[in-house]
């Protein structure tokens, strides 16, 4: 088997501040990655970095395409690398106004990812608009209306929505139950973990939330200024944190 | 199916001046398929420790566990998650569970890990809940509400649904009336007449007679005090 993701020497600065230093890795089909850490530890430098957002200074990101086989996505010309970001790869922003177009209905905002893809029946973008919106749990009578009249945790399900809708095999996820309230984070949790079994998905969730992890991630990756300094199974690198840091981070949770 | 070798194993905890705790030096035993055993000792001998090493959850300084053949003191990750998948079964004495799936779903998850169709899962899924006395009308609750005898039986059913050649026990009898007792003792005996290898920890000194063929005691692998 192919890793789908494979990471090698990856670096980023901003002048002279480290964003991210040396970090290499393989994702696996199927497979959930957490990458853990304080905010500034450069969790969401290297997320961005992987999916084509920052250019990195030097590294390779060599992704498994359907078509061509691993190719170094860094390398890749622009448009390819926008298509990728439209079939292949999904990308949940933090901030669901990130991800979303506000302005247009939730319906137009699933059924546009359709569209840049080739779809162009009306009947049945907006059918497969309901589908995935049924999925995530919005009552399809809310398909007309525009996420600005959504909740929060409403306005993050349709981001998933509208990414998933293009059946992508990598999902990037940056804090996706970030400043949600704990009962709509667990709703979205199950559906993100029935959503990756079913559809084979692999995904890469960058937290500083443990539980989150716990839950969703099959490995964990701690970073610290920049570089990772401990990785392993999730249970593993949580139950028996091998870091002077790593240890500080599970120890400083709350229990409730 | 078995096989642990000069195990070692200390904690170092670096927020509380670097302090090295050594736990476990040279444990050694080995199990063949339809084996069980019994991991004695007193309270912080380091059972739970042992059991956490041969699941892959604690790491360990030195020596090997061989789970079949991959050795997972050294198997990288994806490599113990198959094999957890397929191979090697822990029940806990805690569920831990994602909030609001229901118990159905919770029991018959191993089982759709391994590749079972839906509908075959869940009946045998219905099987072992019954058998464990579950009340039907709470299979379709999530079990992070239930009293704890009731969840513990609802890991029990989710560990027993695939059959694991190598199975890690911890208290499974623990807090359970005598009836659901005696049906959870019959299925480690099942599961021993399939083939499996156990290794268990049992408070309770009937079930240990009952369902282990040895014993290993844990506090021979203190470390000697420097």
């Amino acid at each position: 088997m192919t890793p789908l993701l494979a990471v090698r020497d990856l670096n980023k600065t901003y002048g002279r501040h480290v964003g991210c230093a040396d970090v290499s890795f393989t994702l696996w089909p199927g497979e959930v990655l957490g990458i853990v850490g304080e905010s500034g530890s450069g969790k969401s430098t290297l997320l961005n970095c992987l999916a084509g957002h920052l250019p990195p200074d030097t590294g390779e990101v060599v992704f498994d395409t359907r078509a061509d086989g691993p190719r170094d996505v860094l390398r890749m010309s622009e448009p390819e690398r926008r298509m990728l970001g439209r079939t292949d790869w999904a990308f949940v922003h933090q901030n669901p106004r990130d991800g979303l177009r506000m302005r247009v209905s939730a319906g137009g905002n699933v059924g546009e990812r359709l569209m840049a893809v080739g779809a162009r029946h009306y009947g049945e973008i907006r059918d497969q608009a309901l589908d995935w919106l049924d999925r995530v749990e919005i009552a399809g009578t809310r398909i007309d209306d525009r996420p600005a009249a959504f909740s929060g945790g409403m306005q993050q399900r349709l981001q998933i929505a509208r990414n998933l809708v293009t059946g992508p095999r990598l999902i990037f996820m940056d804090e996706p139950t970030g400043g949600l309230d704990v009962s709509v984070q667990a709703r979205l949790l199950d559906l993100l973990r029935g959503l990756v079994r079913q559809m084979g998905l692999s995904a890469i969730v960058v937290t500083h939330d443990l539980a989150v992890v716990r839950l969703l991630a099959d490995r964990l990756m701690v970073m610290k200024d920049g570089h990772v300094i401990e990785t392993g199974l999730t249970d593993q690198v949580l139950d028996d944190p091998q870091a002077p840091y790593t240890q500080l981070l599970v120890s400083s949770v709350l229990q409730v | 199916m078995i096989h642990v070798e000069d195990l070692r194993k200390s904690f170092t905890l670096h927020n509380q001046g670097a302090a090295v705790i050594p736990v476990i030096e040279g444990a050694g035993f080995v199990l063949a398929p339809g084996e069980c055993v019994a991991l004695t000792g007193e309270s912080g001998a380091g059972k739970s420790t042992v059991m956490r090493i041969l699941y892959g959850n604690y790491l360990a300084q030195g020596g090997s566990v061989w789970i079949g053949e991959v050795d997972i003191t050294q198997a990288e990750p994806r490599d113990i998650l198959q094999l957890r998948r397929e191979v090697l079964g822990y029940v806990s004495q805690f569920l831990r569970v994602v909030p609001r799936v229901p118990t159905l779903d919770v029991v018959s998850e191993p089982l759709l890990n391994v590749g079972w169709g839906e509908a075959d899962a869940q009946a045998r899924a219905r099987e072992l809940l019954e058998r464990l006395r579950i009340p039907e009308r709470l299979w379709s609750l999530s079990p992070t509400t239930f009293s704890g005898g009731e969840q513990q039986r609802v890991n029990i059913a989710r560990g027993f649904a695939h059959f694991y050649p190598a199975l890690l026990l911890d208290e499974p009898t623990a807090s359970l009336d005598a009836t659901n007792r005696e049906t959870v003792l019959t299925l480690i005996e099942e599961a021993k007449a399939e083939g499996a290898a156990i290794v268990g920890i049992f408070h309770d000194q009937e079930a240990r007679a009952r369902v282990a063929d040895r014993e290993v005691d844990v506090s021979t692998f203190a470390p000697v005090a420097a």
